[in-house]
């Protein structure tokens, strides 16, 4: 009993042992696992091309 | 009489042949990548935008990936899927290059954007498409070999794919040994020798500028031999 709780409190968020969530778009189909990671690089890319960068030495 | 025929001349040719090939191969590497290129003191001003980040970020993702991946081939899948340590492991190899794909990625937006193939550096942009390329390749025979019943379904989904296409006789997906060995082997040393001819055109052309940015002058040290255009 208390291994399964620590398991269970260990657990990931998401549960990897059941069939995953698909999006379905005309003839596009994809993972909601997927889709996540893609915005969250659409995300980054464009927080890499609008925040500042700190100051740094040795550019000319 | 040509200059190579008078005596001068053939004291330049002479001093020009000293040290054999490996003279002549370490006259070549130097005259292709001086020391002031390959390892510079300074960076011009445009570099300071974090869109410049994601290439390193990328090469630091795939030393990580392939450090884990020899801890996992000096252990074996009996350590990896059973032990914590090994689970761990195997953990921070599938997490690197998780994290290797992501960076890749918008790295690939960046210079794409940015037209990154512009001022002689089209073989950078070229080697860099061809590393995606064999990332890919890399990442799924990883897949393939992680011995469970994931890879198993990947592998009896893939051949449907591969043969439809006509290679899967010759690029069996079902063939454990072969994917493996094109895992640990063969698309490795494909994508480390890429890798390192990609960085290495890097510091030989310079990053790229942003388009509406000028590339700087040659600095002190490389302006006595720089060839102006």
């Amino acid at each position: 009993m208390a291994v399964e709780m620590a398991y269970s409190e260990l657990a990931a968020p998401v549960d990897l042992n059941h069939p995953g969530h698909y999006v379905h778009w005309g003839v596009v189909q994809i993972s909601v696992a997927n889709l996540v990671v893609i915005g969250l690089m659409v995300l980054v890319f464009v927080a890499a091309v609008l925040l500042p960068f700190p100051k740094g030495r040795g550019r000319r | 009489m040509s200059d190579s025929a008078s005596p001068s001349g053939n004291a330049t040719r002479d001093a020009k042949r000293v040290g054999g090939w490996t003279g002549a191969a370490r006259r070549y590497a130097v005259r292709t990548l001086p020391p002031e290129k390959l390892l510079p003191d300074t960076q011009p001003a445009y570099m300071a935008s974090w869109i410049y980040v994601f290439g390193v970020l990328t090469v630091s993702s795939l030393i990580v990936a392939v450090a884990t991946g020899c801890v996992l081939a000096l252990e074996g899948p009996g350590w990896w899927h059973a032990s914590s340590v090994g689970k761990y492991v195997n953990s921070l190899h599938l997490w690197s290059v998780e994290l290797f794909m992501f960076f890749m990625v918008i790295h690939l937006w960046g210079k794409f954007f940015m037209a990154a193939w512009r001022g002689r550096r089209a073989m950078t942009w070229m080697t860099g498409a061809v590393c995606f390329l064999a990332s890919v390749g890399t990442a799924f025979t990883g897949y393939l070999v992680q011995q469970n019943f994931d890879s198993q379904w990947i592998s009896g989904q893939a051949k449907d794919g591969l043969n439809a296409v006509g290679i899967g006789a010759w690029f069996n997906v079902l063939d454990f040994g072969q994917m493996l060995m094109w895992h640990i082997v063969l698309l490795p040393l494909v994508l480390g020798l890429l890798t390192a001819w990609h960085v290495l055109l890097v510091r030989r052309r310079g990053i790229v500028p942003p388009i509406d940015a000028l590339a700087p002058e040659p600095d002190e040290q490389s302006a006595a031999t720089a060839v102006q255009p």
